[in-house]
């Protein structure tokens, strides 16, 4: 028997039948919705009520400069079902300044690091999340690198080290 | 000592199975050929560092086949592959930890020089942290060009080492290297196309204004 992914015309209904009309699109099986960043805590816990037990990824893009943008910083939720092989995707915009949006650590715990490695990369708050530093920047670095008005090399911070001469090694 | 018969006219004899050789030939020979390598490899130079010392390329003909990895064994480090800004405070504490007379090869492009990677988060050549004696160009370089470095610091070893290490005391001696001049261009980004730009750059204007 061929296998048939489900499709998510349904959920998205049950969607905008609680929070209104909502921007979605589908490209090749794979669909997308929009969501705004009041309601997006809301959206995201009703999908992991309705059955999306598994977030795969948590990630963000910069629209500075790209034509046509009209938000800054795009968030983007992969959500999956292990038991409907369902998957959505969730878009969430924010913007400058303090470009903040609500954690979702206490509905999937897999967002821990990767809301970590968002805040570390691109500077997006997520308020009521357990821990949030930096994750693969060190400790001290200030800037968001993933930014794109973050110069390519860097603003020095690669030569900010003390130099060991064979004298003092 | 040697001892000087009467009547020799100054000239010392020595059995057969004597060798006269200054101190610090004596040991420089010692250590050139018990290099004892610390693998700090981070990246694909490691791979072929890991080649170097396997069957094959047998690192062992010069002595340098005892791969340790504890610094306080080790008196050669090879850093192999990139170093990120992350990883150098490790890579110096590790320098720090090993036991003078101590040497440094950089393997390849990248631990001497960046090579491709000219980011923000990769150092641009460890040598503008610690101290370096030899460089391996390549990317990676082959195990042949890793072993005639040895051979090359073997070389260098005989030719300068002193029993006492003065050869190390170099600060008076070596330029400190320039650090990359950086590029703090601001954002060039043409407003006009943008609308999402217009918008924060008038909001800039607008702060700017309300603070003046």
């Amino acid at each position: 028997m061929r296998f048939t992914p489900p499709s998510v015309a349904d959920v998205l209904a049950g969607l905008t039948a609680r929070f209104g009309d909502l921007e979605s699109s589908t490209f090749r099986g794979q669909t997308r919705v929009v969501v705004p960043v009041s309601s997006a805590f809301d959206v995201l816990a009703a999908l992991e009520e309705s059955g999306f037990d598994l977030l795969v990824d948590v990630t963000c893009v910069d629209y500075l400069e790209y034509p046509g943008a009209t938000h800054r910083y795009g968030l983007v939720y992969l959500l999956a079902s292990t038991s409907t092989n369902q998957r959505l995707t969730v878009r969430v915009f924010v913007d400058d300044p303090d470009p903040t949006v609500r954690s979702v650590v206490s509905l999937w715990r897999a967002a821990d690091w990767l809301e970590r490695e968002v805040w570390d990369l691109f500077g997006i708050r997520f308020t009521g999340h357990p821990n949030l530093r930096r994750l693969v920047m060190p400790e001290e670095f200030t800037a968001h690198p993933l930014r794109k008005d973050y110069p390519l090399q860097g603003r020095g911070e690669r030569h900010n080290f003390p130099v060991i001469t064979r004298d003092h090694s | 000592m040697a001892v000087m018969p009467s009547g020799s006219g100054g000239r010392i004899e020595l059995p057969e199975n004597v060798v006269v050789s200054r101190l610090d030939a004596l040991a420089n020979w010692c250590r050139k050929n018990s290099l004892w390598p610390m693998p700090f490899a981070t990246a694909c130079c490691g791979i072929e560092l890991m080649a170097t010392g396997a069957a094959k390329h047998d690192l062992a003909r010069f002595g340098a086949e005892v791969f340790r990895f504890s610094p306080r064994q080790c008196d050669l480090m090879i850093v192999a592959g990139r170093v990120v800004m992350k990883m150098l405070p490790v890579l110096q504490r590790i320098w720090q930890q090993m036991h003078e007379p101590k040497w440094c090869i950089s393997m390849g492009a990248c631990a001497s020089t960046g090579g491709v990677f000219d980011t923000y988060a990769v150092v641009q050549g460890i040598d503008r942290f610690i101290p370096v004696d030899m460089y391996v160009p390549g990317c990676p370089p082959r195990p042949e060009q890793l072993i005639q470095a040895i051979i090359d610091l073997q070389d260098k070893i005989q030719r300068e080492g002193t029993i006492s290490g003065r050869e190390f005391d170099t600060s008076g001696r070596q330029l400190r290297k320039r650090a990359l001049v950086e590029i703090t261009a601001p954002l060039t980004a043409d407003a006009s196309r943008n609308p999402l730009l217009q918008r924060e750059l008038a909001a800039a204007a607008d702060a700017l204004a309300d603070r003046n």
